[in-house]
């Protein structure tokens, strides 16, 4: 159930894709690989399930050594961005295809393939062709065809990257709840740190083919381990050589020490809370973020000279 | 960035790869070396000899002229009728598919038989051109259809899957900006098709030096009047003039060497594009 | 849902006009009835001239159905060869990677590009009395077989390959990660997405293989009950006068011809019934 990345590097050509990358996943854990496009998730992902071949380092399965295994004697489950269902079977035959090619009875086929429909909320349309289902309920086909063959691992591929926002939202409260009903160990890859900060238990964040740090969410939101990290989850302002978060920009009264001299541009109430947007004396954009309460009792209003601080900052060496 | 993965086992794919180049040298490359080096057997000269004389120049130019007058005439037929089929909607599509496609699966034999029986003495508008002395038949116009014939489908099939792809977006763009029929064609969907055209005519062309069966059937074979460079060949062959026979087919074999040349070039433009 | 889908639905009839539609069609019909239509028209009325006993006594005599059903056979044996090995070739051209890829994918249409009867000279000289390999098979049914080999090649190679190379990979690879083996992956996944284009392009060799005449009037010899196929029986009885005996086997090909045509329509329309999106 357990994965453990050991050194691994992958090279295509001259680019480098992984660069001596070590990773833990515990049993039943739901893992995020974060990072921007080219930063190797994806890449990681798929030497893991046996899709690439590493050029050096181990990958580890449930204790055993699988680096050398063929994909298909791993016992992954694989989700692709864009499905990649099979277009030429029915539905009921793709999330039985796992099961078809091991040969199981077909009574046991049978039943495998209702109880995952009703899992994935597909009941009923078991006999449509991929076609003709919308992108949502072709990733939930995808899914349950991943999950029949009882892997021991699930890994899915920025799984909601095709689907519209609201379809993307629905299912990734989707993915979590099943994920506590199956409690199959889950590694998804992803570019948007909201939606990892969302759903995972822990986040491995990624660039340049490196890991850049892994934690819980709230660690890496609280206790980045460098810039990189700092700026990719949430949103952060540049104040000297510090960086401060939009909810820790605290506005004074009169100048302090450290404090910053900043114009009010716009200021953009949303609801519970509040944006402004600033310029510094410097030239550099600042966004702050404020409840509505405290906006009014800052009693702020644009074209509006402040000064602002760190109510809390963090440097990096 | 993909491994080629799937012809994972190095023995197999060896293999494949092996099979796949005997047969392609047994069945084409083998043949073309041979044609080369008959031609040549008793040197340059009477190889040349037989190339250039009057009936032999004759036959080439007839080839060209046929082929230079049905080339235009079916890559225009080609973009009309791609443009109508992609473009518009009317009942009976299907049947018209048919008939575009059908040179493609029909016997030149059945083609040259069939303008025959329309244009021959005893055919249906045989007493017609009589009474006005025109000849169809045993002359150019009679070539010229057999030609029209078989090679009427390779434009349009190139330009319908083009003209599908593009869609009309950009001709609805040009439309709201003003231009009218005439120029959205000309200015939009001419230059987006026009790599599909080309290769296409390369096609036709291809088809048209090649013709031998139809255009046997309605010329008459008459040496130095209505025998193109196909039926050249055959005839020196019959002659028992190997050499003559052999110097002809080299240079349409070089010909055919071009178009190939010019299909891998046009092939790639038109995926580019 | 590709752009394929979006246009061949209904195009913006707005656009066009029914003006410009009768304009076009009527001179695409006008040439199609010229070039193609009447003479097929022809060809069948002179075919029915004798009624159907008529037609049926020509068809049916021993040399037509002696051409016939060589012309049947050998090319049913060819388009199933060519089929295969086709399927073949196109995978090493799509799948794998070699020095000199470019070239053999080039010489690929050489039999398209080629005049057949320079084909027939080249392979009577190869495979003839004066072989450079010492095989003789000139005016046997070999030699049927052998040209019709040559002439057919493409067809098959040409039709699989866009399709294999439109095949999506991750398809595949979903069929390894949910445990099928390589051969499963192919038997499973590869074929039944290719088989369309296998079968457009078997149908067309099948087509082109029963019609064929330059490569097959030299090599062939020609023979009566041995080595005359069907087209060329039609060629023996056109230049000996007979035309209604000509034209009775000239329309079985024809009809032969068509119903190719027709298959081919059927299995794209086939295939786009996968690709049909209809939203719940």
């Amino acid at each position: 159930m357990s994965i453990v990345v050991r050194n691994v590097s992958k090279r295509f050509g001259d680019f480098v894709a992984l660069d001596g990358v070590s990773l833990e996943v515990p049993g039943g854990s739901l893992t995020a690989l974060l990072g921007p496009s080219g930063s190797g998730k994806s890449t990681l992902l798929r030497v893991i399930a046996g899709l690439e071949r590493a050029d050096e380092g181990d990958v580890v399965l449930s204790g055993e050594h699988a680096t050398a295994l063929a994909p298909q004697k791993r016992n992954v489950g694989f989700v692709f961005q864009h499905y990649a269902a099979f277009k030429h079977m029915t539905v009921r035959d793709n999330v039985a295809f796992g099961l078809t090619v091991r040969r199981r009875p077909k009574s046991e086929i049978r039943t495998r393939v209702d109880e995952l429909l009703r899992l994935v909320q597909l009941e009923g349309l078991g006999g449509r062709y991929p076609a003709q289902l919308s992108g949502g309920q072709r990733q939930r086909m995808a899914l349950a065809r991943a999950l029949a063959p009882k892997p021991q691992v699930l890994l899915l591929d920025e799984p909601f990257g095709a689907l519209d926002a609201r379809v993307r939202s629905e299912l990734r409260d989707w993915l979590l709840r099943l994920h506590v009903e199956v409690h199959v160990t889950t590694v998804f890859v992803t570019h948007d740190q909201e939606e990892a900060m969302d759903v995972a238990d822990q986040i491995a964040v990624m660039n340049h083919g490196r890991v850049e740090q892994v934690g819980s969410p709230t660690e890496l939101y609280d206790r980045p381990a460098n810039e990189f990290v700092l700026r990719f989850v949430g949103d952060a302002n540049r104040l000297g050589t510090s960086w401060v978060r939009p909810h820790e920009l605290a506005f004074v009264h009169e100048p302090e020490a450290g404090a910053v001299e900043a114009l009010v541009e716009r200021i953009t109430p949303r609801g519970f809370d509040a944006r402004v947007d600033l310029v510094a004396a410097d030239g550099t954009p600042l966004v702050a973020q404020l409840t509505r309460e405290r906006l009014d009792l800052l009693e702020l209003e644009e074209r509006q000279i402040v000064w602002v601080r760190a109510a809390r900052q963090r440097t990096f060496a | 960035m993909r491994n080629v993965t799937t012809l994972e086992r190095s023995a197999g794919r060896h293999a494949l790869r092996g099979i796949a180049l005997v047969y392609l040298v047994a069945v084409l490359v083998g043949p073309l070396a041979l044609v080369f080096g008959r031609t040549f057997e008793d040197g340059v000269a009477p190889a040349w000899n037989a190339l250039t004389t009057p009936e032999t120049l004759h036959a080439f130019r007839l080839t060209l002229v046929v082929t230079a007058i049905a080339v235009p005439l079916n890559t225009v037929f080609g973009v009309v009728c791609g443009l109508l089929i992609v473009r518009h909607r009317f009942s009976g599509k299907g049947f018209l598919n048919a008939f575009v496609d059908l040179p493609l699966a029909l016997s030149p034999v059945v083609v040259g038989l069939s303008l025959f029986l329309l244009y021959g003495r005893e055919g249906w508008f045989g007493a017609w051109l009589e009474r006005h002395d025109v000849q169809v038949l045993f002359a150019l116009p009679g070539m010229v259809l057999a030609t029209l014939f078989v090679s009427l489908p390779f434009v349009c099939r190139e330009v319908v899957p083009t003209l599908r792809e593009i869609g009309d977006e950009q001709e609805q763009a040009a439309r709201t900006l003003g231009a009218n029929g005439l120029q959205t064609l000309r200015r939009i969907t001419l230059p987006a098709i026009r790599w599909a055209i080309v290769y296409g005519v390369v096609l036709t062309a291809a088809r048209c030096l090649g013709e031998y069966g139809a255009v046997a059937i309605v010329s008459g074979r008459v040496q130095g009047q209505t025998e193109t460079a196909t039926l050249r060949v055959d005839e020196r062959y019959d002659s028992f003039d190997l050499r003559g026979a052999y110097a002809i087919s080299l240079v349409l074999a070089l010909l055919a060497v071009l178009v190939l040349i010019a299909m891998t070039v046009f092939q790639r433009r038109e995926e580019t594009a | 849902m590709t752009a394929v889908d979006v246009a061949s639905r209904a195009p913006a009839q707005g656009l066009r006009g029914e003006r410009a539609t009768a304009l076009s069609l009527g001179v695409v019909v006008g040439y199609l009835s010229v070039v193609v239509a009447l003479p097929m028209a022809a060809l069948v009325s002179a075919s029915a001239a004798d009624g159907w006993s008529g037609f049926r006594e020509v068809v049916t005599s021993p040399q037509a159905t002696a051409a016939l059903q060589l012309s049947f056979g050998a090319a049913l044996a060819v388009a199933l060869v060519n089929g295969l090995i086709g399927t073949l070739i196109a995978w090493v051209l799509v799948r794998d990677e070699f020095r000199g890829k470019r070239l053999v994918d080039a010489v690929i249409d050489l039999p398209f590009a080629l005049p057949t009867i320079v084909a027939g000279l080249v392979l009577l000289a190869l495979y003839g009395p004066a072989s450079p390999v010492g095989v003789d098979v000139a005016f046997t049914r070999t030699a049927v077989v052998l040209a019709l080999l040559f002439v057919t090649l493409p067809f098959v190679v040409r039709t699989v390959q866009p399709v294999l190379r439109e095949l999506d990979r991750e398809m595949e690879e979903a069929a390894r990660s949910l445990g099928a083996s390589g051969l499963a992956t192919f038997r499973r996944i590869v074929l039944p997405n290719i088989l369309p284009g296998i079968l457009s392009g078997v149908a067309l060799a099948f087509a082109r293989a029963i019609g064929e005449i330059g490569a097959l009037v030299v090599i062939s010899g020609s023979l009566p009950f041995r080595t005359e196929v069907a087209s060329v029986y039609v060629l023996a009885r056109i230049e000996s006068g007979d035309q209604a005996g000509a034209a009775a086997v000239a329309v079985v090909l024809l009809a032969v011809s068509f119903l190719v045509i027709l298959g081919i329509g059927a299995v794209r329309r086939l295939t786009t019934r996968h690709e049909a999106a209809v939203r719940p």
